[in-house]
């Protein structure tokens, strides 16, 4: 019987071998590396609202403090997005006739609420408290980046696992006075590591259970 | 034998597979449950938040002190501070004034906050405190005017809690003083800068 196979069947078997084994760990490495790229997490693409809200205009060039607005961020898990209420204690008399208010302005009226779309957003699975981080002293731009230069909110962490993780394994490369906390010009000091072990004492963070999974996943 | 172990093998690679293909769902990450501020199309307002029962009081908002929660009574304001007078609720008063007040009153309670300067053509400018009125008026008026809002200043009431409205109360009175200081009354150190920073200016053409 003449031989079914040539010779060179043997180079190619290996080959074939060979690119499938490789072409297995390009497509991990692709899809895991694509899952935690900006395009997948909307790191950074400003999210579109019904108004367009600016925090560079309210906060750098008006001065207001992020609990004007956001009212329960010392005391509750949530933050709060502000209701039409808050807006209208200044816009009833300030920039009345902007054509951009006009949702604002109809919706304190009618009583419905405006439908901001949400830019930070958990998987439900995961449990998330503000007040814990802002009275242990972590900083609102530590998490949600260059808010004062904002003129349309965007995200600036990817709220992955390994990003909560990584402050949970060692909060004193972030954490700060906690009169700081909204301060937005904050800058970490030379010596952080030695503030932040100390700051971590004071304020009796308890590192060791940090990173129990029953912490974040309850 | 052999093939036994080799059907382990394939049994334990084909469910590491479908294990790893069942990681790709997010339909946890999504559930069926009620957040705060999310929208909600079982209710007729469209909206999660509940308001509450019409005369039913949630637990920690029984208001039973009239003149702790009102600021007055029998319809006249307080004029004594129902809380103890401590460096420390002045000092909380003054960093809830600078978040909630100074951007129409600004920070020494003058009126000529931020959004006074920028609301270029206002209706009705934010109050100065430092008129013999406001001066004269009882510390709970102030606490009224936070509660309820005063003309075109509305309500803020749902962002202060009550305690912290006497903190600003009380811290407003402070800022009243601190414009309207009696120079017999200053301490001869503070009596010696004003002295100085008078002088300065005044030597200045
Ligand atoms: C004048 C009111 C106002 C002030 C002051 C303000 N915010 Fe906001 N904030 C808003 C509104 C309205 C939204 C919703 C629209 C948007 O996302 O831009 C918002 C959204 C946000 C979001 C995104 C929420 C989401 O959808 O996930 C973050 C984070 C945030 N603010 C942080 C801050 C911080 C930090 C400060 C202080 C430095 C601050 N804000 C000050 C009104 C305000
Ligand atoms: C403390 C006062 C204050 C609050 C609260 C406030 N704003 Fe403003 N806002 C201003 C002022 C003052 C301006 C205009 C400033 C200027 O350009 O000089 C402005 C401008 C704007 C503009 C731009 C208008 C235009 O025609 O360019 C928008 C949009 C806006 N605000 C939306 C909001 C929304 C939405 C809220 C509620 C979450 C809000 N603001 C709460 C003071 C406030
Ligand atoms: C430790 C990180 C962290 C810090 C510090 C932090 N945030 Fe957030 N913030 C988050 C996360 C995560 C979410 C998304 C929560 C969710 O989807 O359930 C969020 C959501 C928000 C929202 C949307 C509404 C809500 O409550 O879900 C606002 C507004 C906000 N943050 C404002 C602030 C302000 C103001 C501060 C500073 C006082 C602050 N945050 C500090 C992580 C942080
Ligand atoms: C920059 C630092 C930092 C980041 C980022 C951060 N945390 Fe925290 N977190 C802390 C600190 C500090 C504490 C306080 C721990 C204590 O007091 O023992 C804390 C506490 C908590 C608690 C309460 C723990 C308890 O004892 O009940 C939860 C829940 C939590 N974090 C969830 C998260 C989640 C979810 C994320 C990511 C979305 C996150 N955190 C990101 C620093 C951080
Ligand atoms: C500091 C908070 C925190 C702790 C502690 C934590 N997780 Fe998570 N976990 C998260 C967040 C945030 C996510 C969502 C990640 C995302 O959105 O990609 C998550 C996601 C997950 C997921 C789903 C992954 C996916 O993409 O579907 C699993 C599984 C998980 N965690 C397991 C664990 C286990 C096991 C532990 C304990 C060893 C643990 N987690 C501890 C915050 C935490
Ligand atoms: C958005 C701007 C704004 C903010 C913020 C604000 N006010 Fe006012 N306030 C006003 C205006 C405008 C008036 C004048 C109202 C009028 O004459 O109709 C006023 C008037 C007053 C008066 C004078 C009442 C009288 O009898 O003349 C007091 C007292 C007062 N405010 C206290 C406060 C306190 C305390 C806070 C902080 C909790 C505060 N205001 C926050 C705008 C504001």
């Amino acid at each position: 019987m003449p031989q079914v196979f040539h010779r060179s069947s043997n180079t190619l078997a290996r080959l074939s071998i060979v690119t499938g084994a490789a072409l297995l760990v390009s497509s991990v490495l692709i899809g895991s590396n694509l899952s935690r790229s900006p395009y997948v997490t909307q790191v950074g693409a400003p999210v579109d609202q019904p108004v367009p809200f600016s925090h560079k205009h309210h906060v750098k060039e008006l001065g207001i403090d992020c609990r004007y607005c956001h009212s329960t961020v010392e005391t509750s898990a949530v933050a709060s997005v502000p209701p039409t209420h808050t807006c209208m204690s200044c816009h009833s008399q300030v920039w009345t006739n902007s054509p951009l208010l006009e949702p604002v302005r109809q919706s304190y009226l009618n009583g419905t609420p405006i439908q901001w779309n949400k830019v930070y957003d958990l998987p439900d699975f995961v449990y998330f408290n503000h007040s814990i981080h802002v009275q242990k002293g972590i900083g609102c731009n530590t998490c949600h980046g260059p808010i004062h230069e904002m003129n349309i909110t965007y995200k600036a962490q990817p709220l992955s696992m390994s990003w909560c993780l990584d402050c949970h394994r060692q909060p004193e490369k972030y954490i700060r006075p906690k009169e700081e906390v909204f301060n937005y010009n904050y800058q970490p000091p030379a010596n952080q590591m030695e503030l932040g072990k100390k700051l971590v004492q004071e304020y009796h963070v308890k590192k060791e259970q940090l990173t129990n999974c029953s912490i974040c996943h309850r | 034998m052999k093939q036994t172990r080799r059907r382990l093998l394939a049994l334990i690679i084909a469910t590491a597979a479908v294990m790893s293909l069942a990681g790709c769902h997010t339909d946890m990450w999504h559930q069926p449950k009620l957040k705060a501020q999310s929208a909600n199309n079982f209710f007729a307002d469209g909206k999660t938040d509940r308001p509450l029962v019409t005369n039913s009081v949630p637990v920690g908002y029984l208001r039973d002190n009239e003149a702790f929660y009102t600021g007055k009574v029998a319809n006249k304001p307080v004029a004594q501070l129902p809380v103890p007078l401590t460096r420390e609720l002045l000092q909380r008063g003054q960093e809830r004034y600078n978040v909630f007040c100074s951007p129409c009153h600004g920070k020494v309670g003058d009126g000529q906050g931020m959004i006074a300067q920028r609301g270029l053509a206002l209706r009705r400018p934010p109050a100065t405190f430092h008129t013999d009125r406001l001066r004269g008026m009882p510390v709970g008026y102030f606490y009224d005017v936070i509660t309820n809002g005063f003309g075109v200043m509305y309500s803020y009431a749902s962002r202060i809690p009550p305690e912290d409205r006497w903190a600003i109360a009380a811290y407003v009175r402070v800022l009243q003083l601190s414009q309207y200081a009696k120079t017999n009354e200053l301490t001869p150190e503070d009596l010696r800068k004003l002295q100085e920073s008078t002088t300065n200016t005044e030597s200045k053409p």
